[in-house]
């Protein structure tokens, strides 16, 4: 896909959030929203994985640590053809392919179940391992949430990546400063992101999340003999302006008008 | 129409009451204080309040620490991640030095809805119930919720609240509240029901429409399912013959196993479980799932029926 793909792809996930949290009166629309550019970016161009590849032992995979932000994996899955973009309407319903938070069992595509935070990190190092010992080129992708970064988990996953110089191994962190009782430093800081992550032995980049010449570049950027953390600025309900840094827009759907103001923003 | 009202928003409104006569009181919680209602604790009490953060297991920590200090810690959070996630750090950190901590945890059972199987705890209770001295609670509506917190500020020791995310019936009669002591709620003679939680509501309604087809069914809340009330639970038990326990929870380790344990060796009873059968759960409106895991009003009168 070239620029102006990647792009209208984006606005066309950020609809289908919209839409999704819309019809379904709850769900995550801000943390997915501000992680958009990153899913395009990695299911669109970065990762050797698309629907006829679901299957390849060899594929990239990604895991949606912060498994809240269902409605842009699902929202990119659908626009790729990993299944019926009808089951859009049905996020959240009884019997729907689209559980409130993703299920292997459930969606194709999905690689992992998560929703309870802090455990993506933890199977993507699984992951890597289990690629390195079957020698295969298979990368694997982590996003988490920066509130996400309080769980104990997380350091214990990033003790092992670095211990085990999982340089096939990359974490984003989708740092929009926002959680759900309010800034991440209101709630319980997280101090030097960077300087702590450099300290567990990865490999840091800082960039703007939104910006696709800086998350392809982050991505280019070759490490070895140790793990990839990329610290994403971002801001939640990034695209919808009455979204934007809205401690208050993490979980819960618009209504019909605010629906309607949202979708009249995101147009092409 | 009776007033509705989710147990969690009950709980939050008891601890602002109780925090205002007991400064022994603090509470924490996990990035969760809307959901869980301790907002309103944290707003009234600031200095008494410390979020953890999205770290369930150090705020165990925190809280044990605190009750061997002399305070009386409640910690909330979703039943899922503070039974679940934090289970071993309750396990030995608070039950297994008997400490002093409430854990109060929001969002239990399948009526959390939406947000789907990987936040609905439907195993809670069991995981509760399997540590020495713990207390587990399972109050039946916002009234029965304030009353229990105000008996757990009072008695000494570990225990668990369950609370739940959907407004409920507030019942109008006033009912007793004795920590341990089962409340009858309706007599009979054909059948009981023991039961908890959300699922008393829809034990009362199927009893009245069993009694219009002459079948007179005793309702008995086991608001206390550790320690169980043995007691009433043998006495109607043995009354009735026939024995019925209803719970918005799996059936292995809820409150039907809690009974089936006071029954075994006490003579022959003919015995059912409702509750949701050995499966996860999953995303939809709580009506729905509520039907599709089989715990309506017309499924406990056909368990009823069934006995
Ligand atoms: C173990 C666990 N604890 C609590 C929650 C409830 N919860 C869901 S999202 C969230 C806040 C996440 O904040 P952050 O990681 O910053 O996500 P983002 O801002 O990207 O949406 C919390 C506390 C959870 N899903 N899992
Ligand atoms: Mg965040």
């Amino acid at each position: 896909m070239n620029r102006l793909e990647l792009e209208a792809t984006c606005k066309q996930v950020r609809r289908d959030i919209i839409n999704m949290t819309a019809d379904a009166c709850s769900g995550h629309p801000g943390g997915s929203l501000s992680a958009t550019e990153i899913l395009v970016a990695l299911y669109c161009r970065e990762m050797n994985i698309s629907p006829e590849k679901m299957n390849d032992p060899d594929r990239d995979r990604f895991v949606l640590s912060k498994g809240h932000a269902a409605p842009a994996l699902y929202g990119l899955l659908g626009e790729l053809g990993y299944f019926d973009k009808s089951a859009f309407k049905t996020f959240r319903q009884l019997g729907s392919i689209l559980q409130g938070h993703p299920c292997r069992d459930y969606c194709p595509g999905v690689e992992v179940s998560t929703g309870s935070l802090g455990q993506g990190i933890s199977i993507a190092v699984g992951m890597a391992l289990g690629a390195r010992l079957a020698k295969s080129p298979a990368r694997i992708f982590a996003l988490c949430g920066d509130g996400e970064l309080q769980e104990g988990q997380v350091w214990e996953a990033s003790m092992a990546a670095a211990h085990y110089k999982l340089d096939n191994f990359t974490v984003i962190v989708d740092h929009n400063g926002l959680q759900i009782d309010g800034t991440n430093d209101e709630v319980m800081s997280l101090g030097d992101i960077q300087g702590k992550f450099r300290a567990f032995g990865y490999e840091v980049i800082q960039i703007d999340g939104h910006d696709f010449d800086q998350i392809f570049a982050a991505f280019d950027r070759k490490v070895t003999g140790k793990p990839k953390l990329i610290l994403a600025e971002t801001i939640k309900g990034k695209g919808v302006s009455y979204m934007e840094n809205q401690v208050g827009w993490h979980g819960k759907g618009p209504n019909e008008e605010e629906r309607q103001i949202a979708l009249k923003e995101l147009e092409d | 129409m009776s007033e509705m009202k989710a147990t969690r928003v009950a709980y939050g409104e008891a601890l602002v009451e109780l925090g205002a006569v007991n400064d022994k009181i603090v509470v924490l919680d996990a990035d969760l204080s809307g959901s869980t209602n301790t907002a309103k604790f944290a707003k009234a009490y600031p200095d008494r309040f410390f979020n953890a953060g999205i770290a369930e297991a150090n705020m165990m920590g925190m809280a044990a620490g605190l009750a061997t200090m002399g305070y009386i810690p409640f910690t909330s959070t979703f039943a899922m991640f503070g039974t679940g996630r934090a289970y071993e750090q309750v396990r030995n950190g608070i039950g297994y030095p008997h400490l002093n901590v409430k854990l109060a945890m929001s969002h239990a059972g399948i009526t959390l809805g939406e947000d789907g199987g990987s936040h609905q705890a439907i195993e809670d209770i069991g995981l509760m119930r399997l540590i020495p001295g713990m207390t587990i609670v399972v109050p039946c509506d916002a009234n029965e919720t304030k009353k229990a917190v105000k008996a757990l500020v009072e008695m000494e020791g570990p225990a668990y609240l369950r609370l739940a995310r959907l407004p409920s019936i507030v019942f109008e009669d006033e009912m007793p509240f004795t920590l341990g002591q089962a409340n009858v709620l309706r007599d009979g003679t054909d059948a009981v029901i023991f039961c908890c939680g959300y699922m008393v509501a829809g034990c009362l309604e199927a009893a009245k429409r069993l009694a219009m087809e002459n079948i007179s069914v005793a309702v008995v809340n086991v608001h206390t399912i550790k320690p169980i009330d043995r007691e009433t639970v043998l006495t109607y038990a043995r009354k009735c013959g026939k024995v019925l326990t209803a719970e918005e929870h799996s059936t292995i380790g809820g409150l039907g196993d809690a009974v089936a344990d006071v029954l075994i060796g006490q003579g022959s009873f003919s015995f059912r479980k409702i509750g949701i059968q050995d499966r996860f759960g999953q995303s939809g409106k709580p009506a729905d799932l509520l039907r599709e895991y089989g715990l309506t009003e017309e499924d406990i009168c056909q368990a009823v029926k069934a006995l």
